[in-house]
């Protein structure tokens, strides 16, 4: 069962946080993953295509993302359980591309917590704001937190 | 893209250290992907690949075959089981269907026979 201060958590909205997007952070990223198109890692490539710097690939959402999402994460009135939490689900929506020298600022607020016989569900959305305003990405994250 | 295609599969086999490389990459040291004695104490085979790296080949699939990143609009999964370094991934992708130049796509991630994500759809912008 989630509990009262799990279920009164709903709603709420913790502090945005602003990540600068660097050049060489999309291309580890970029060949961590095993990206090759050239628009994220060869700048001349990215701007030959229009972009200002490279390109960063969608999913590197989840590099700026990251820091946004650690107080909810981490927030003792959910108290998750990180010894049984598991990724369950996972979706995002993306606006236009983000390059190097953006400057994106996620908000992160709690979605839902529900329980389903031993799991626990916490899910959260983040939002994605550029430095001209437009919404970037918009994030659900879907934790289930088994039972003991 | 019409109903019923299958854009190209996409297969990849993560090496014994690209755990590592994804946790700096994106800042998830989780020690179940990092650390094979952690992973084993909490009851995984080893240490396991990160979901969202996982993710992140699903979404490369649908770009690759859309043309670039622009495409992918949406994509929204589920993660099933664990993926293992070493061990070949395939993501295979099927077009449902196309409207207002948006293609809705069915995609799965398997490893050794078993989806490691499922129920999972990508939208790209098409044409």
């Amino acid at each position: 069962m989630a509990t009262q201060a799990e279920t009164a958590a709903i709603g709420k909205t913790y502090p945005p946080l602003t990540y600068a997007v660097g050049r060489e952070k999309i291309r580890e990223y970029a060949v961590a993953v095993g990206e090759t198109n050239p628009l994220h890692l060869d700048v001349d490539a990215a701007r030959e295509a229009g972009h200002r710097d490279v390109v960063a690939p969608p999913m590197f959402c989840v590099v700026y993302c990251g820091p946004a999402l650690g107080p909810a994460l981490f927030d003792p009135e959910l108290g998750i359980d990180f010894a049984r939490l598991v990724h369950g689900g996972q979706r995002f929506e993306w606006g236009p591309l983000v390059v190097a020298g953006d400057e994106i600022t996620t908000t992160v607020s709690v979605k839902e917590v529900s329980s389903r016989g031993p799991l626990g569900f916490f899910t959260f959305e983040s939002r994605s704001v550029n430095q001209d305003g437009d919404t970037v990405c918009v994030g659900t994250w879907t934790n289930i937190v088994r039972g003991a | 893209m019409q109903p019923g295609d299958e854009l190209p599969e996409l297969k990849v086999t993560p090496d014994r250290y690209l755990t590592v490389r994804y946790a700096g990459a994106s800042g998830d040291f989780n020690p179940i992907h990092i650390d094979d004695d952690f992973a084993r104490q909490v009851g995984l085979p080893g240490k396991i690949l990160h979901g969202l790296w996982m993710m992140a080949q699903v979404a490369r699939a649908q770009t690759e075959a859309a043309g670039g990143p622009h495409a992918l609009k949406r994509l929204d999964v589920q993660f099933r089981g664990v993926g293992l370094p070493e061990r070949e991934i395939t993501v295979t992708s099927t077009v449902q269907e196309v409207r207002d130049g948006i293609a809705v796509v069915h995609t799965v991630a398997e490893q050794d026979g078993k989806a490691i994500i499922r129920n999972a759809e990508a939208r790209l912008e098409v044409g």
